[in-house]
């Protein structure tokens, strides 16, 4: 029998091969088998499940068609862990631009399409701490990108 | 207890590294290709692989190249990280499509007359494909084109397909043409082999004049702007606002940078977004490269605390380092100088 405390060792263990071959790529992009309305309720369910707080949806598609363009289902997801925002700002400054996270998703025709920044890719750093949070944030978004990609 | 351990984390690892068996082609493409080919192999973003006739007539160097060094600046990345073995179960896989063996090409190259080549090349194909080969604008994704149309021209000139498509290639692609694509047979359309051959060559010459071979990121280094405040937060805000709309504008929306994420009474009143908008600009951005709208509505965040007002915004000449679309360089370099401006009226 392998012993509880050992459990954590080996998930993060899989969770880091589980990533291992996204690392180069600047965009994370998941296609999601499911017309739109099914996939954000899905990445609503996902993101909750992954301990996230959906903080807000941006309905582009909603803006621009009262401008008069033609478009189809665009939405900006906007999530985040609400106990670690605040410490975030207040150590790293530079991230506010960025908080909460984003997901962008776009429906293309009847399946969707998740997009997100790799934060590795955006933020470099020499700083082993800040380094450590941007990868953390790169993990979370692979394994929810992981979820979605599962039918 | 611990020697057990150490077995079972190595047989894990051995495991999902792919040492103890071969690469999964599937996982591979759902997780690397999907996203733009389709599960099905039917394009969407990209091209669509299963394409009886595409399968038919690429040849499996061509595919390995074209994944390998992608297109630079034409959304298609290089999969450098990929291993041998992964890139062999990929192909491997997108193979599965395939109605039978594809074709195998001379490798002798073609000659033919480069400056008649350039005369039929701008009669026969840079309606599609550029005057300069440089493609089809867009990206494939819903903004960018009907969907009718299955595919967006290739860029000719890219270096990832000149080094993945040999002569012969091109000119069976010329003869030939590729059914449920616009690419028609040109021998249909009236040409002869050697007018074809002249296209290659010329095709073949974009090599001596192309756009560098590595996507082109704008000079960059911080991912954010910070500008500190002459004004209180209110002021500041209002400055923003005033400024936006002075730059063709509309304000959205004013928000705590925590709001959705903290109960009501908990946000953080010093720390706040606007974000706005130029809806005619966003439609443009959108129609370059969908996957844009990720940094966009624009957005200034001012910060009071420990006496000062600081504005922060992205610095959007560093994204387009994340994007691998030439065509987004100068939308992005526009949008910094947007975002300066608006942030330097506030706060000066």
């Amino acid at each position: 029998m392998i012993r509880k405390s050992v459990w954590p060792l080996i998930l993060a263990v899989l969770g880091l091969l589980l990533v291992r071959n996204a690392l180069a790529q600047d965009l994370l992009m998941a296609r999601v088998p499911m017309t739109f309305p099914e996939a954000m309720s899905k990445l609503q369910e996902t993101l909750k499940k992954h301990k996230q707080t959906l903080s807000r949806v941006q309905r582009v598609d909603i803006g621009l068609t009262s401008k008069g363009y033609k478009t189809d289902k665009y939405r900006v997801v906007f999530f985040g862990r609400a106990d670690e925002v605040q410490d975030l700002i207040n150590q790293y400054p530079e991230f506010i631009p960025y908080l909460p996270h984003k997901i962008a998703v776009f429906a293309e025709q009847d399946e969707t399409v998740l997009v997100a920044a790799n934060p590795e890719h955006l933020f470099k750093s020499d700083n082993p701490k800040k380094q450590a949070i941007v990868k953390r944030w790169h993990a979370d978004l692979e394994k929810i990108f992981h979820d979605m990609r599962q039918e | 207890m611990a020697v057990r351990l150490i077995i079972l984390l190595g047989l894990l690892l051995a495991a999902l590294t792919g040492h103890a068996g071969e690469p999964d082609g599937e996982a591979l493409y759902r997780q690397h290709c999907a996203a733009c080919h389709g599960y099905d192999g039917m394009g969407g973003v990209g091209i669509p692989l299963a394409l009886p006739d595409f399968q038919y007539s690429v040849t499996n160097k061509y595919l390995k190249v074209t994944i390998r060094e992608g297109r630079p600046g034409r959304i298609m990345p290089a999969f450098s990280n990929l291993s041998n073995k992964e890139l062999n179960a990929l192909v491997k896989y997108i193979r599965r499509w395939a109605p039978g063996k594809p074709y195998r090409y001379p490798v002798t190259p073609v000659k033919g007359n480069l400056a008649r080549g350039q005369l039929l090349f701008n009669r026969h194909c840079a309606a599609c494909h550029g005057t300069n080969g440089e493609g089809g604008k867009g990206t494939g994704v819903t903004f960018s084109r009907p969907r009718d149309l299955p595919i967006i021209a290739p860029a000719l000139n890219n270096s990832g397909f000149l080094n993945a498509a040999s002569d012969q290639f091109i000119k069976a692609t010329l003869m030939n043409g590729r059914e449920g694509t616009p690419m028609v047979s040109f021998l249909k359309q009236g040409l002869t082999e050697k007018d074809i051959n002249d296209i290659v060559v010329y095709v073949r010459a974009f090599e001596k004049n192309r756009p560098p071979a590595r996507k082109t990121p704008l000079d960059t280094d911080e991912a954010t702007i910070v500008f500190e405040s002459a004004y209180d937060l209110k002021t500041t805000i209002n400055n923003i606002k005033d400024a936006a709309v002075g730059n063709n504008f509309i304000i959205i929306r004013e928000q705590t940078l925590d709001q959705g994420l903290v109960p009501a009474d908990k946000e953080n009143t010093k720390q706040r977004i606007v974000f706005f908008c130029n809806f005619g600009f966003l439609n443009k951005a959108l129609a370059v490269d969908p996957r844009v709208g990720l940094f966009l509505p624009c957005r200034v965040t001012v910060v009071e605390k420990d006496g000062k007002v600081l504005v922060y915004a992205i610095n959007p000449n560093r994204l387009s380092r994340l994007f691998n679309n030439s065509e987004l360089n100068q939308m992005c370099h526009e949008m910094n100088d947007t975002y300066i401006s608006i942030i330097e009226d506030a706060t000066l």
